[in-house]
């Protein structure tokens, strides 16, 4: 009976804990401060106490309120998901010590921020968790719209037009994503991911729900060319929600994508896996080229995120023949982007702090003058590169890997091709932060905080590259990547 | 045709006119009902194709659904009107300027 109550808040904390913080911080806003950071310390720790069972006892399938599936919700965790669980409360705390800081000045937004921010990381857990659709549904809803609505508080023109324009991608992305639920329920008569499993066959209505679920979620997690919404977005937002978007927020709808492909579409979908593939190519290339043109440094490092989602997708078509190397890859390669595209985004928000603009060009002698910002910058520009050692590195050569032992060399040029894309726009930033501007600016004080947690995740995306196995072991508990993925039913 | 397939097909044709206005219609008004257009045809194809016993008893199951999806459909609504307003104030225009524009 005890560990059944224990496994059960054990599966359950990581939604119950920030969803708690986020309606505390709502009602005592003047509070929402420490609330907002000992929810997020507390949601690491229970993450963290979960792995040890999991290794213990697979993957951990819980009933909530003792209504089983079909007619109940299940809450479902292997190694997949634990894995986006850490990552989430990893980010998330480096995320939540910055905005501390960052909004110190300004209580108001502040204020706004703690209650959405919490939402956000409740729903990315419960999507992370859920082993059903419509479940999944709900919680795509509710991170997105919690994601428009922190986009949005950074207020001014530019960021309401493009929280505006990236509510309208979202919400048409969760209703190709719920139709698809609908048609797949009519022909299943269950929308529980293990049971559809069992029961999915190639027929019309799966190939249409395929379709529409993909489509959503490709726009959700902005794969090229439905990319048009991510960089006004991303790059207006205040700086700890420009790193929450593009670090966790498109993660989310991408593991949704690769949990249903894995599960459900992936044996019956052919040519679509090259087609997903195509894209990614054409989002590495595109994505790396428009970021080299950009000349804000936030605009940059958002074309940098749709380049580097790209490189996700590559790896459904090399999936296909070597199954989990592929899928290890892209996912080692998610969780070590997220590390340092935060740590990107919040030096980003140092630099405009700093001198009041994102200006790549008139970056003034920032190197010395911000010496811990910048090697920030660098090291983590060293994971978006994929150089060793870090995590970039190890996902990148994973899908080489795949795409090498299969023989297919198209695939090996362009993820080659885009490190050294990736190369060239992070060493145009830096170069340009040891010139002297011809704008000298009024500099501004940046607090040490905003400086050491941006550097610290740099320095753990490259730590990534050096402590490869454990993270590939926690991957591989329940064996999620497996052909005949074994759902085991506690 | 029996009644159900009707009442899909009914569903998909709301789901296509909705996304049709969605894409012409610039004004964000305009575009916030072309999602209830939509979210109203994805309801009728989820309760319409709704499967029944032998008895006749209709499954719950996708009600339950059409009515968590209509909280979900008012809180957006609810989200991108009031965020339509804060557009209209700071641009003046409640339309998404072009990008060209900017």
């Amino acid at each position: 009976m005890d560990t059944a109550v224990w496994l059960q808040s054990g599966l359950t904390a990581p939604i119950l804990l920030p969803l708690t913080g986020a309606l505390l911080a709502f009602v005592m806003r003047r509070r929402a401060t420490p609330i907002g950071l000992l929810s997020v310390v507390a949601l690491l720790g229970a993450v963290i106490l979960q792995v040890p069972s999991l290794f213990a006892d697979g993957p951990q399938r819980l009933a909530i309120g003792g209504w089983g599936a079909p007619l109940g919700v299940d809450l479902y965790a292997d190694g997949l998901s634990v894995a986006m669980l850490l990552m989430t409360a990893v980010v998330g705390l480096g995320i939540s010590l910055y905005a501390a800081a960052y909004f110190r000045d300004t209580p108001a937004r502040g204020q706004a921020f703690w209650p959405l921010w919490l939402l956000l990381l409740t729903a990315l857990n419960a999507l992370f968790l859920s082993a059903d659709i419509f479940n999944l549904y709900v919680t795509l809803e509710i991170l997105g719209l919690s994601a428009v609505a922190l986009t949005a508080i950074a207020g001014g023109a530019d960021a309401l037009v493009g929280a505006m324009r990236y509510l309208l991608v979202s919400l048409l992305g969760s209703l190709a994503y719920l139709l698809g639920v609908a048609l797949l329920y009519h022909a299943y008569g269950t929308v529980d991911i293990a049971l559809l499993a069992e029961r999915i066959a190639a027929e019309p209505a799966t190939w249409a729900a395929m379709g529409l679920m993909s489509a959503g979620l490709m726009l959700k997690t902005a794969l090229f060319p439905l990319h048009f919404w991510l960089p006004p977005a991303h790059a207006s937002a205040a700086a700890p929600v420009s790193a929450a978007l593009s670090a966790l927020v498109v993660k989310g709808s991408f593991y949704l994508l690769v949990r249903l492909w894995i599960e459900l579409f992936g044996e019956i979908a052919g040519g679509v896996a090259t087609l997903l593939g195509l894209l990614g190519a054409a989002a590495v290339l595109w994505g790396s080229i428009q970021a080299l043109i950009q000349t804000r440094l936030k605009l940059l490092i958002a074309y940098s995120t749709v380049a580097q989602i790209g490189y996700l997708f590559l790896a459904f078509p090399l999936a296909v023949g070597t199954g989990a190397t592929a899928w290890s890859g892209a996912l080692y390669l998610a969780l070590s982007h997220a590390l340092a595209k935060t740590a990107m985004f919040l030096v980003a928000g140092n630099l405009l702090r700093f001198g009041g603009h994102d200006r790549i060009a008139d970056l003034d002698r920032v190197v010395q003058r911000l010496p811990l910002s910048m090697a920030a910058f660098a090291l983590a520009g060293v994971s978006i590169m994929g150089l060793p050692p870090s995590g970039g590195f190890i996902g990148k050569w994973l899908l080489l890997e795949a795409a090498l032992t299969e023989g297919r060399w198209g695939w090996a040029i362009v993820i080659i091709l885009g490190g050294v894309l990736a190369a060239t726009y992070v060493f145009k930033v830096v170069g340009y932060a040891f010139t002297q501007s011809e704008n000298p600016h009024q500099a501004q004080p940046v607090p040490a905080t905003m400086e050491w947690v941006a550097f610290a995740l740099a320095v753990a995306a490259v730590l990534m590259g050096l402590i490869v196995s454990q993270p590939l072991i926690v991957l591989e508990i329940g064996n999620p990547f497996g052909i005949q993925a074994e759902v085991a039913v506690q | 045709m029996t009644p159900a397939v009707l009442y899909a097909l009914t569903g998909l044709g709301l789901f296509v006119l909705g996304l049709y206005a969605l894409i012409v219609h610039a004004h964000l008004l305009r575009k916030i009902l072309a999602f209830n257009v939509m979210g109203s045809g994805v309801f009728l194809v989820l309760a319409g194709l709704a499967g029944r016993t032998a008895s006749g008893i209709p499954d719950p199951v996708p009600h339950a659904m059409v009515i968590t999806g209509i909280v979900v459909a008012v809180a957006a609504t609810a989200l991108a009107l009031s965020l339509m307003l804060r557009v209209a104030g700071a641009t003046g225009r409640a339309r998404l300027p072009d990008e060209h524009e900017r």
